[in-house]
């Protein structure tokens, strides 16, 4: 295997490429243009397709028309073009369209900064768009991970009809590791039944989220729901670190969960006994595996995130007022040192106030 | 006998519209919608092209136009037809699309995709019906409504200094060079009719030769909008809309295009992509000791390779088989005149790759000495370009090299090669790896073959420097 | 309605039920050979019918009809 060394953003273009994705469609935005940069290169080169689209709404409106088509497809951008994206991700979902976007998130509200946070949870997990829909949503923490993702991702999108996200941050784009290149497969999904190709087999199909009946598209939105649950028992991906025996267990993802993994063997040689609880799919949320180590109501859990308190909540819902479960957020590109983070630790183990720095 | 009847393009029952009618179209009386949607049908049953063409219905009255048409079809969100086109064609050029738009789509909410569609040339077309009025909603004003016209949203009439002027939209695409054939045609009578007739065709022809972007403006009715009976409807079309939307050929380079605007495109073949990407491909690993793990911060001002010097550390690193990551200064750090990095190579797993105390530190300017000196953990190695700060940092403290890496760059050819002088200087500090294996990897990782014998010039000096001292 | 049509002349065969009443068709009649039923179809339209001669076959009104399958033109 050829390990390459590659910044977490162009993994994204490599790990699509592999997984069979035909086409891009994007829009400048720092922090992901990086993304934009490797794909004008790469598809082309490989007899894809390449547009810079004349917006990120003209973007994820071309991704539904080359999803529609049953080709695999994606389009990537940073917050603001995110948000610009959800009216296309609503429709993509409710015409059950596998596709690949990547949201690489940076500072916010409003035009923000370009620096890392974690503040699109929000708009991203629980919805963003209108109607009923989720977005299967996987949170790479490292280079070969926004790559490894990226592809199953593509899968996920197959496999359930339903759009797949990849929500980074800024710092999980920009940096630089090692980068197993995965082998290229050939895709085991047959979207005859319901995709429109332009020829005599698919003529009859329709790609569309119309539903004029009221009884019609209630039904629509159970069979979705339906769909949804299933996704929830079947899919959810986490990392443990130490948690079974912790007294803290501190959730994180992305560029945080980096800094707190950093930091677990450091305070348990202070005594402090912390673990990890790393969601690798933010939606489905690891609520099982949350609600399991909070049963026996021994335990504290911390929330850690690039922002004022998102993914907390879906945290509280999972342990579900068994035990304490606490926030320390950074906004505005500022991420917590390690040291800050074992304050806060000790702090909350020992029934202390929580310094000043960040939300709680 | 010769039979004039309905296209098999049609849906022969619109079994999608539901309900008790179901071979009737679910426009009111005297609409213009049906008679473009048959022409449009019989061009396709003309050309042979019904498997293989793919209609995107539009918001708008025509959002059920998938109801009728007996081939591929798409409902897209308003004003983004001609985007979801773009996507369907690019994913397969021999399909033949058509984005069928009503007025507010195409040339309001939807003006961008429009224009941008048109001049990216895109091998598709574009059938814009203009009736002036937005009739789904409920008759307000069009960006085509006529001044002077009465509509929900303009009650006392359209006003120029207050709505600004019909848009016109056959004449802005024919401003396009990528465009290839623009006409305006209308159907206030039977005249009009067998014009636009002839222009759907043209324009689907145009696309299955492969001759580009097509675009027709059929300027059309909303007799329930407009609140007139339907014969009146066409009258007032022929009266009045065409005063305001000349009719004729905007543009037409049809003739010179003949398939020059195919946009080929391959399928996936793993094959081609494991040996683009090289996954099989043998790995430069050549596995040696790491003696402790490094937490580098690498500072001083842009330009001076201070980001490629923590590259190729992380590519050593890399190639000797040890967990790396690089990561350029980014968010609140890149303030106060320094370009930084942080470089980790470590026996473990790398948690965080933002070093908070690095053991391993560079400093190529005062600020960046001044900046990261007090985070560097005690007995760390700190290396300063003393040809350019003239200021020492603790060395009670720390483990110290003062070198001057700029002047000796310069004596080694150029003052570029600085950051080398400066990796040969911390890999002898730190004993990190062997000189030979940092030399053979650099022969790897310049991308510049020309200025191989440079670096490894440059690395040695800086390398000699911490050894012997000169 | 007079149904009875010589089969070696053009003639037209409009379908009531499918009719809207838009007139259309009997404002591009050349001939004038199309009338409006006293009757209501049932979608409530008076529906457009053929008088029973003297079309020529220019099927104008087809075109002019905005619906799909509501008329056909024979022509021998």
């Amino acid at each position: 295997m050829s390990r390459q060394f590659m910044k977490g953003n162009d993994a994204i273009v490599v790990g699509a490429l592999q997984a069979g994705c035909r086409a891009y469609y994007g829009y400048p935005i720092t922090p992901a243009s990086e993304i934009a940069h490797a794909a004008s290169l790469h598809f082309p080169a490989l007899g894809g397709t390449f547009i810079q689209a004349e917006s990120e709404v003209a973007a994820i409106n071309m991704v539904y028309g080359t999803a529609g088509m049953g080709i695999r497809t994606m389009t990537a951008s940073s917050s603001p073009g995110f948000s610009l994206k959800q009216e296309g991700m609503s429709y993509l979902a409710g015409a059950e369209l596998p596709c690949v976007v990547v949201n690489i998130q940076r500072g916010g509200p409003g035009l923000g900064n370009i620096a890392p946070e974690q503040a699109d949870y929000f708009q991203v997990v629980k919805g963003g768009g209108h109607g009923n829909y989720r977005l299967i949503t996987l949170a790479p923490n490292c280079a070969q991970e926004m790559c490894d993702l990226t592809s199953k991702a593509f899968d996920l999108a197959d496999k359930w009809r339903n759009p797949a996200c990849i929500l980074a941050d800024g710092f999980i784009g920009q940096m630089m590791e090692p980068v197993e290149v995965p082998e290229a497969k050939e895709i085991p999904f047959d979207h005859s039944d319901w995709c429109v190709r332009g020829d005599a087999e698919t003529h009859k199909n329709l790609v569309s989220s119309i539903v004029l009946e009221p009884e019609d598209l209630e039904a629509h939105n159970f069979k979705l729901h339906k769909k949804y649950l299933e996704i929830q028992e079947s899919e959810v991906l986490f990392e443990d670190y130490k948690t079974e025996d912790a007294d803290l267990v501190v959730v994180a993802y992305g560029i945080t969960s980096r800094v707190v993994y950093s930091t677990i063997d450091q305070a348990r040689e202070l005594g402090l006994k912390v673990g990890l609880l790393r969601p690798i799919t933010l939606w489905p949320f690891p609520s099982e595996k949350l609600a399991e180590l909070a049963a026996d109501g021994t335990k504290k859990f911390l929330s850690v995130e690039l922002s004022t308190g998102q993914m907390i909540e879906d945290v509280k819902l999972a342990v579900n007022g068994k035990c304490p479960v606490e926030l320390y957020g950074r906004c505005g590109g500022v991420v917590p040192g390690g040291e800050e983070l074992i304050q806060r630790y000790e702090e909350i183990m020992n029934g202390k106030p929580i310094s000043d720095g960040g939300v709680r | 006998m010769k039979t004039t009847t309905k296209a098999t393009a049609f849906y022969n029952v619109f079994e999608r519209k539901g309900g008790p009618h179901k071979e009737t179209t679910h426009y009111c009386p005297g609409c213009g919608h049906g008679n473009v949607h048959k022409m449009i049908a019989e061009a396709m049953d003309d050309l042979g092209i019904n498997d293989k063409t793919v209609f995107v219905s539009p918001v708008g009255c025509s959002v059920f136009g998938y109801y009728y048409f007996d081939c591929g079809n798409f409902q897209a969100a308003h004003g983004r037809a001609p985007a979801v086109a773009t996507g369907i064609k690019r994913a397969n050029p021999d399909s033949v699309v058509i984005s069928y738009q009503g007025d507010g789509d195409l040339a309001a909410i939807g003006t961008a995709e429009t224009l941008h569609a048109a001049n990216r040339g895109e091998n598709i077309t574009v059938f814009f019906v203009n009736n002036a009025i937005y009739g789904m909603t409920g008759g307000q004003m069009a960006p085509t409504t006529l001044i002077e016209q009465k509509t929900a949203t303009t009650p006392r009439g359209r006003v120029e200094s207050e709505h600004g002027n019909p848009i016109k939209m056959a004449e802005i695409i024919s401003t396009l060079p990528a465009a290839t054939y623009v006409e305006r045609v209308a159907i206030g009578n039977s005249k009009h009719i067998m014009k636009a007739r002839k222009a759907i065709r043209k324009a689907l022809k145009n696309q299955v030769e492969n001759r580009g972007y097509s675009f027709v403006e059929i300027l059309s009715v909303c007799p329930t909008g407009w609140k007139m009976d339907s014969p009146d409807a066409r009258d007032w079309l022929t009266d009045q809309m065409i005063e305001a939307f000349p009719l004729g050929v905007y543009k037409d380079e049809s003739s010179e295009r003949e398939d020059g605007w195919y946009r080929d495109v391959k399928p996936f073949v793993p094959a081609e992509l494991n040996k683009y990407f090289g996954v099989n491909a043998e790995a430069d690993v050549a596995p040696v000791d790491l003696k402790k793990d490094l937490f580098c911060k690498f500072a001083g001002f842009g330009g001076q390779g201070i980001l490629t010097m923590g590259l190729f550390l992380a590519q050593i690193g890399m190639r000797a088989d040890h967990n790396v990551s690089w990561i350029p200064a980014y968010g609140p750090e890149m303030r106060g005149g320094t370009a930084n990095c942080s470089v980790n190579v470590s026996n473990k797993r790398i948690g965080t790759p933002l070093v908070e105390r690095p053991n391993v530190m560079v400093a190529m300017n005062l600020p960046s000495l001044e900046m990261f000196e007090k985070d560097v953990v005690d007995g760390g190695v700190i290396l300063v370009d003393s040809g350019i700060v003239d200021k020492t940092p603790d060395t009670d403290r720390l483990d110290v090299v003062m070198i001057p890496a700029t002047e000796i760059a310069d004596e080694v050819g150029t003052p570029k090669v600085a950051n080398v002088v400066m990796l040969g200087a911390m890999i002898a500090a730190t004993d990190a790896y062997s000189l030979d294996f940092v030399s053979e990897t650099l022969k790897v990782v310049v991308k510049k073959k020309n200025l191989i014998d440079m670096n490894l010039a440059a690395l040695q000096r800086g390398y000699d420097f911490v050894k012997n001292g000169s | 309605m007079d149904t009875t049509v010589k089969k070696d002349s053009p003639f037209i065969e409009i379908t009531g039920e499918l009719c809207k009443g838009c007139k259309l068709c009997i404002d591009v009649c050349p001939k004038g050979v199309i009338a409006i039923s006293d009757q209501l179809n049932s979608s409530s339209y008076h529906p457009a019918y053929y008088v029973g001669a003297d079309c020529t076959g220019c099927t104008l009104c087809f075109y002019a009809c905005p619906e799909p399958a509501a008329i056909k033109v024979f022509k021998p």
